[in-house]
């Protein structure tokens, strides 16, 4: 019982203070965003361990190495989709003239001229 | 702490694991819902971002009451393990309770963006906003469907290991509903509010 009201009151914490650093605007750009991120991360790991009991069971911790599993998952995907889709724009708005294209391959893929 | 249990946990191992790994596939589902939000969330199209179609408060209620409803399930579950049908029913009506209030303030959300011409058709980034959080609100509505299912075999049959087994796993299903929201409220709307 005690776990709950534990995890409840943080979350709330957690949520509150995510809340009133954005409305009040305490400090700006990415300073914010890495704060409200932390407090997000720190609230995940609130309601996982109390709410979900991860990392409690008795060994072996299948549960908990799943889910570590599942995470190097999302960063893959996550990370890999931005890192995809930030180069895709870029060739997008920096194209080259298909002159330019041709040549560049050639030179890049080792073909004689 | 000393807790007696009516079934011993092991009986639900496998099946609590299961279930697990089932949440850990939708957590992966929803990441790449967010990676979508994340490269679309700029391609406003000449229409509305973020700070101007979000309220911030309306949206913190939605959140307090969404997380209200995680811990009250908890409660619910202890009274379950402690063969307390008439706590089950009580927390578990609250729960519901409390998650039609959060479905029914989505919806609203969602069918003014729709009235002012705001829909998934605006947009890309409206397009991954109706998505992902509709993704999840369909979610809560599964969870709130079979709440009910739940209340109603709780009721008829009372708390027999199977019926425990399941409020479990809908109640880890619940708290996983709670957590991927932590995320839509720091990432769509709070962070839709800065300026970056």
């Amino acid at each position: 019982m005690r776990q709950y009201v534990i995890g409840f009151l943080l979350s709330i914490y957690l949520t509150v203070t995510a809340y009133l650093m954005v409305t009040h605007h305490l400090f700006g750009g990415w300073a914010l965003v890495a704060a409200i991120v932390s407090l997000a991360l720190i609230q995940l790991v609130v309601q996982l361990v109390f709410f979900l009991h991860l990392g409690r069971e008795s060994k072996p911790r299948w549960n908990l190495l799943i889910f570590l599993f599942m995470l190097m998952v999302v960063i893959i995907v996550v990370f890999g989709t931005l890192w995809i889709m930030a180069n895709l724009s870029y060739h997008h708005h920096h194209s080259m003239s298909p002159g330019d294209t041709t040549n560049f391959i050639i030179k890049d893929e080792g073909y004689k001229k | 702490m000393s807790r007696s249990f009516a079934v011993p946990i092991d009986t639900n191992t496998k099946t609590l694991f299961g279930f697990w790994v089932y949440l850990m596939t939708d957590c992966v589902l929803f990441a790449s819902l967010f990676a979508t939000y994340a490269v679309l969330h700029n391609n406003t199209f000449g229409g509305p971002a973020g700070k101007e179609l979000f309220s911030l408060p309306f949206v913190l209620v939605e959140t307090l009451i969404l997380l209200a409803s995680s811990f009250i399930c908890g409660l619910a579950v202890l009274a379950a393990h402690r063969q307390d049908r008439k706590m089950v029913l009580v927390w578990f009506a609250l729960t519901f309770a409390l998650g039609v209030a959060f479905l029914g303030m989505e919806l609203s959300e969602f069918h003014k963006l729709a009235a002012e011409g705001n829909s998934w058709h605006r947009s890309g980034f409206l397009s991954a906003f109706f998505t992902l959080v509709g993704t999840h609100g369909l979610h809560i509505a599964t969870g709130l469907l079979w709440m009910g299912i739940m209340m109603v075999q709780t009721m008829r049959r009372g708390l027999t290991a199977p019926v425990v087994r399941r409020l479990t796993l809908l109640s880890m299903f619940w708290h996983f509903l709670d957590i991927i929201w932590i995320f839509i409220f720091t990432i769509v709307y709070l962070m839709g509010a800065i300026p970056v």
